[in-house]
């Protein structure tokens, strides 16, 4: 046990945590909305992450002739962020709606039983991974530079860098942008009517399909703005990150209180830096394990993580 | 189309309402001929008649090693998710349990330096994976469904982080110079050497045998009654008084026996145990040989076990359009659970009742759906 | 009552196949006469997966080695049959037998790696099959009494002092990093330098490797903030790329050296070549493109592209075996004989083996690449104290 490596590196620990769970609360968003509605763990969420990420330098690559060698800054590199940003959202939504349409509708349709459900998950994970590990030949791709991570500002000696900045204001963002919809629109009320009771909405006029549909589609939003964020973050993409970002956005949505939006950023904050001090302690290799312990612990003895449920309401 | 499907089906409950009314030693000599054909298979000089069936692209005997050992994981898989109903992600961690224990207690660089002979080790091999089957139930069985299936997932990748980051366990250094299963020949040779793999598979399919014979006991026991109570509905089960925890807490530790058994044997063969050997993608595979060949019917875990595991050594050498067939196997057998689950969840070769089961529900589909 | 019958019908069968097969007298037996050709070599290795570059190197330097030797022996040629392991443990025994199986390979090249050897080579010790590794460098291998192990380059315990004996005369940093990533080859390579390196290294971290993680932000934290001039990395390109890209653009600038497991390509590529500059690289293998007679030229007339790391070494080893087939060697043990035996030139070292297999230590030389303008390029050689 390392306490001073805990101590001594207190204050950077915290806020590259803060980053990273940043990233985790914007996966986890996606997790949350799908089992608030569906009471279904959506596997290939991960997958859907890592669409958007590729997307995302794949827009780098072909579209804008980037690679891992070139720098931009200012005005370019908004263009070349924001442009990023759109497609991999559009991708990722894509391929998450697919999947519901291609592996879970037809299982609704038969009234199969949740087991089934989670199997298929992990079909369709195994599937889209293992398409972009051939794609990729199971090699790293890198990244251009394009948001400055020298320090902007200091913090009580820490530095606070503008790749910082820009990955926690867009989780904020988007969660509240994402809490204003589910609250206050209509199309909102209808996601909440058939997280509460389906048939019940199905009987008040409200197409399931279409609303289920659409739940897929803004996981997978969230889920693609989160890739371009990672690929700012880490700059190199491997196939295989998808896996464990899945469980650890999965985690973090337990943890906050699955069903609970606000809940997926709470999550996803304390996860990155509850990792971030572990490594300090143990060693970078033990950073999984804590996720996994924290998984596990939490499912075994507090299910409803921190915040409880809020989608459906009151819980019946 | 239909019509072709409707006589193929047609066919196949011919063939079974037959089997079921064939006399006693009908089915006896067709079970033995079976057997007796799966004991001389890694034989060359019976299996180059087999046509394409032998894999290229690797030694058919030590593939057929391999097969046996995933039929064993399927059969123990299939106690805990097809009787019971136990969706388990982390089974191989069973395996490792297993493989792990003889390794720590007979490989030299192991620090307990105790080097027992193999066959010493396997008992205590079984024991461990039961307590480890037992320790696992425990905690999370009280979990319905879906958190169980996680719960299991995060456990098996805890126990394959630990392993490689754990001083003890040697991580990817691994143990090495396992001892194997003992036995000589008249000669002196030993029965179960490096080169030939006969001996071991021999040895995996008696133990399969043994092994079936057993769960087929427990499942026309009360056991068995319990598990298909808890699988079609756990509350009903609990109402009526059966002990739904302690017989759920039974799968597990039965199938963690025979996934502990299945790791000892690898290991026997394997002389050569590390952490690479133990990832989660394995357990997926597994799940996936149980849920094609059929959940919660012996044979279909056979079937499933066997297919899978032969088809991913037969795609090995394969080419099509100039890709390499290996490459895309895992991508085939997530398919094939995504297709299996929409067009055929019982399986291949389905479990009448559990056919039954998913028949009903489809009959239940209400409004909206 | 039904379980006995069972049982007795299937202890007959059983008895019966065993009777049966031990009248046949067991597997394996190999009466290899001959006719003088259509003798085979093997590599065993790498040759899809993430690990492939290495072993796509090896191949292709096996490749050149056997068309030269076909070149100059038009009527008696040598077969190349290439067994892709995909650098796994678990599929190494298979494919071992697989290369047992085939009468007419009297060698093999590989396995190119140290986990897929320990499960492999029981196999060919047993059966009397020579395997020359052009890159498996586990110093445990050579301990295990196979009688058939050779290896033509210097073992971890060469490559991990020379790395730490660089860092301290060449680069002279006082305080250095050491990561690992939990591999018996990373670990073992940084568990030798911070041997060296005694109490200038201030302090050490773990990853996991194997792709597995990306986010290494608590290390750079560490590296950070511990002032250092040096840092050592013991393991694969995939994580040097990840961990130098973080480290640059958390703004630290130390040296990063790290074992041949680092050259790939890709490891450029990820971190970029702005971050990668100056990264040294070790290597127990001179430059391929150091390697005597007109063996680069060779290479880039029959494959297009540079040699890289292990070509050369993997050359040798071919060379070895084929002149053995040229001597008149015929059967597995004549091979045996006659690589133990052997004393010559290849074009990255003078090879002859010690009791284990290993290579002659005077021979053993351990060079410094650098990466310099997005190529990795020759640096110096290592004194060896």
């Amino acid at each position: 046990m390392d306490i001073n490596g805990l101590f001594s590196n207190f204050g950077e620990l915290t806020t590259t945590g803060l980053t990273q769970g940043a990233i985790y609360a914007l996966v986890a968003l996606g997790y949350t909305l799908v089992y608030g509605v569906l009471r279904l763990i959506n596997f290939a969420h991960s997958e859907v992450f890592i669409t958007g990420a590729f997307f995302a330098v794949w827009t780098w690559q072909f579209v804008w002739g980037l690679n891992q060698d070139s720098t931009a800054g200012g005005l370019v590199a908004v263009a070349y962020l924001v442009s990023a940003m759109l497609v991999a959202a559009v991708a990722s939504a894509v391929v998450a709606s697919a999947v519901e349409v291609v592996a879970y509708r037809p299982l609704r349709k038969r009234n199969a039983p949740p087991l089934a459900f989670l199997i298929t998950a992990i079909g369709a994970s195994i599937v889209l991974s293992e398409a972009y590990a051939i794609l990729t030949r199971r090699r790293p791709t890198g990244m251009p530079t394009l948001v400055s991570t020298e320090p902007l500002f200091h913090i009580g000696g820490v530095p606070i860098s503008a790749a910082d900045l820009l990955i926690v204001s867009a989780a904020l963002v988007m969660m509240i942008v994402l809490d204003i919809f589910i609250n206050r629109s209509r199309i909102g009320r209808g996601i909440r009517a058939v997280a509460q009771d389906a048939n019940t909405a199905a009987l008040m006029g409200i197409n399931k399909d279409r609303i289920i549909l659409l739940v897929f589609l803004t996981g997978g939003l969230m889920a693609g703005i989160a890739g371009v964020l990672f690929n700012v973050r880490i700059g190199v993409l491997t196939y295989s990150v998808g896996f464990l970002m899945g469980i650890k956005a999965f985690t973090a949505a337990v943890l906050g209180g699955i069903g609970n939006l606000r809940g997926a950023l709470l999550g996803g904050l304390l996860l990155g830096v509850t990792e971030n001090y572990a490594s300090g302690l143990f060693g970078t290799n033990w950073k999984d394990f804590t996720a996994f312990a924290v998984l596990v612990v939490l499912l075994m003895f507090r299910p409803t993580g921190l915040l409880g449920e809020s989608l459906r309401g009151v819980r019946a | 189309m239909t019509a072709l499907v409707a006589r193929i089906r047609a066919g196949r409950e011919a063939i079974g309402v037959r089997w079921r009314q064939a006399p006693r030693w009908t089915r006896w000599t067709v079970i033995a001929a079976i057997i007796a054909f799966f004991y001389a298979l890694p034989n060359k000089e019976f299996y180059q008649y087999l046509g394409p069936i032998p894999t290229t692209g690797s030694n058919f005997g030590q593939v057929l090693f391999t097969i046996s050992i995933y039929v064993l994981l399927a059969v123990g898989l299939n106690i805990v998710v097809g009787y019971a109903g136990l969706l388990d992600l982390g089974y191989f961690g069973f395996f490792a349990v297993g493989a792990y224990t003889v390794a720590v207690l007979t490989s030299p660089a192991s620090d307990l330096k105790t080097q027992w002979p193999w066959l010493m080790a396997l008992p205590v091999a079984l024991v461990v994976a039961m307590i480890s089957g037992v320790l696992l139930g425990m905690p999370t069985l009280r979990l319905r469904g879906d958190y169980l299936a996680i719960v299991t997932l995060g456990f098996a990748e805890m126990i394959r982080l630990a392993a490689t980051s754990s001083e003890f366990l040697k991580g990817q250094r691994g143990f090495n110079q396992i001892p194997h299963p003992p036995g000589r020949y008249a000669d002196g040779r030993p029965v179960f050497g490096v080169l030939d793999p006969r001996p071991y598979y021999w040895l995996v399919l008696t133990l399969i045998i043994l092994v079936l014979i057993a769960v087929r006991n427990l499942s026309n026991s009360r056991v068995g009654r319990a598990w298909v109570a808890i699988r079609e509905d756990e509350d009903a089960a609990q109402l009526m008084g059966v002990p739904t925890f302690k017989f759920k807490l039974w799968a597990f530790a039965a199938g963690a026996v025979i996934g502990g058994l299945a790791g000892a044997l690898f290991a026997g063969k394997q002389n050569f145990v590390n952490s690479q050997n133990f990832e989660l993608l394995n357990s997926i595979i597994i799940l996936a040989a149980v849920i094609f060949g059929g959940s919660g019917n012996l044979v279909g875990a056979i079937v499933g076990g066997g297919l899978v595991a032969y088809l991913i050594e037969r795609f090995r050498g394969v080419e099509l359009f100039g890709w390499e067939l290996y490459e895309f196997r895992f991508m085939f057998f997530g398919a094939v659970l995504i297709i299996m689950m929409i067009f055929r969840p019982q399986g291949l070769i389905p479990n009448r009742r559990r056919a039954a089961e998913f028949a009903d529900r489809r009959r239940e589909v209400t409004v909206g759906q | 009552m039904r379980q006995k019958l069972a049982r007795v019908l299937g202890g007959v069968a059983m008895l019966a196949l065993v009777a049966s097969t031990a009248a046949c007298g067991g597997g394996g037996d190999d009466a290899a006469e001959g006719d003088s050709c259509g003798y085979k070599i093997a590599f065993f290795g790498a040759l899809t997966g993430s690990s492939a570059a290495l072993g796509i190197n090896e191949n292709n330097g096996v490749k050149l080695a056997v068309e030269q030797y076909n070149k100059e022996n038009a009527d008696c040629k040598v077969e190349l049959v290439s067994l892709d392991s995909q650098g796994s443990p678990d599929q190494a025994p298979q494919l071992a037998q697989q290369a047992i199986d085939d009468e007419k390979i009297l060698g093999v090249v590989g396995p190119a790696f140290s986990g897929e050897s320990e499960a492999a080579n029981p196999l060919f010790a047993e059966a009397g099959l020579v395997h020359i590794t052009a890159s498996a460098t586990r110093p445990s291998l050579a301990e295990q009494g196979w009688k058939t192990f050779f290896r033509v380059v210097g073992n971890d315990l060469s490559q991990g002092p020379a790395a730490g004996i660089y860092i301290r005369d060449v680069l002279k940093a006082d305080r250095v990093f050491v990561i690992d990533d939990q591999s018996a080859y990373g670990a073992g390579l940084a568990d030798e330098v911070k041997k060296v390196l005694g109490s200038a290294v201030v302090g050490t971290d773990k990853i996991q490797g194997e792709g597995k993680q990306a986010d290494f932000s608590a290390t750079v934290t560490k590296v950070k903030n511990a002032n250092v001039k040096a840092i050592f990395f013991g393991g694969y390109y995939q994580e040097a790329g990840l961990l130098r890209k973080q480290l640059t653009a958390a703004g630290v600038t130390a040296v990063m050296v790290g074992g041949d497991g680092v050259n790939d390509p890709a490891f450029i590529e990820s971190a970029g070549q702005a971050a990668a500059e100056g990264t040294v690289i070790t290597c127990a293998c001179a430059p391929a493109t150091e390697a005597r007679g007109t063996f680069v030229e060779d290479y880039k007339a029959l494959h297009g592209v540079e040699p890289g790391t292990y070509s050369d070494t993997a050359y040798d080893a071919a060379t070895i075996l084929l002149s053995g087939i040229k001597q008149g060697v015929k059967t597995r043990e004549a091979m045996l004989e006659y690589v133990r035996n052997y004393n010559g030139q290849g074009v990255a070292a003078n090879y002859r083996f010690t009791e284990n297999g290993e290579m002659d230590p005077a021979e053993v030389r351990v060079w410094a690449y650098k990466v310099k303008d997005g190529k990795v390029v020759p640096d110096q050689e290592i004194p060896k104290a």
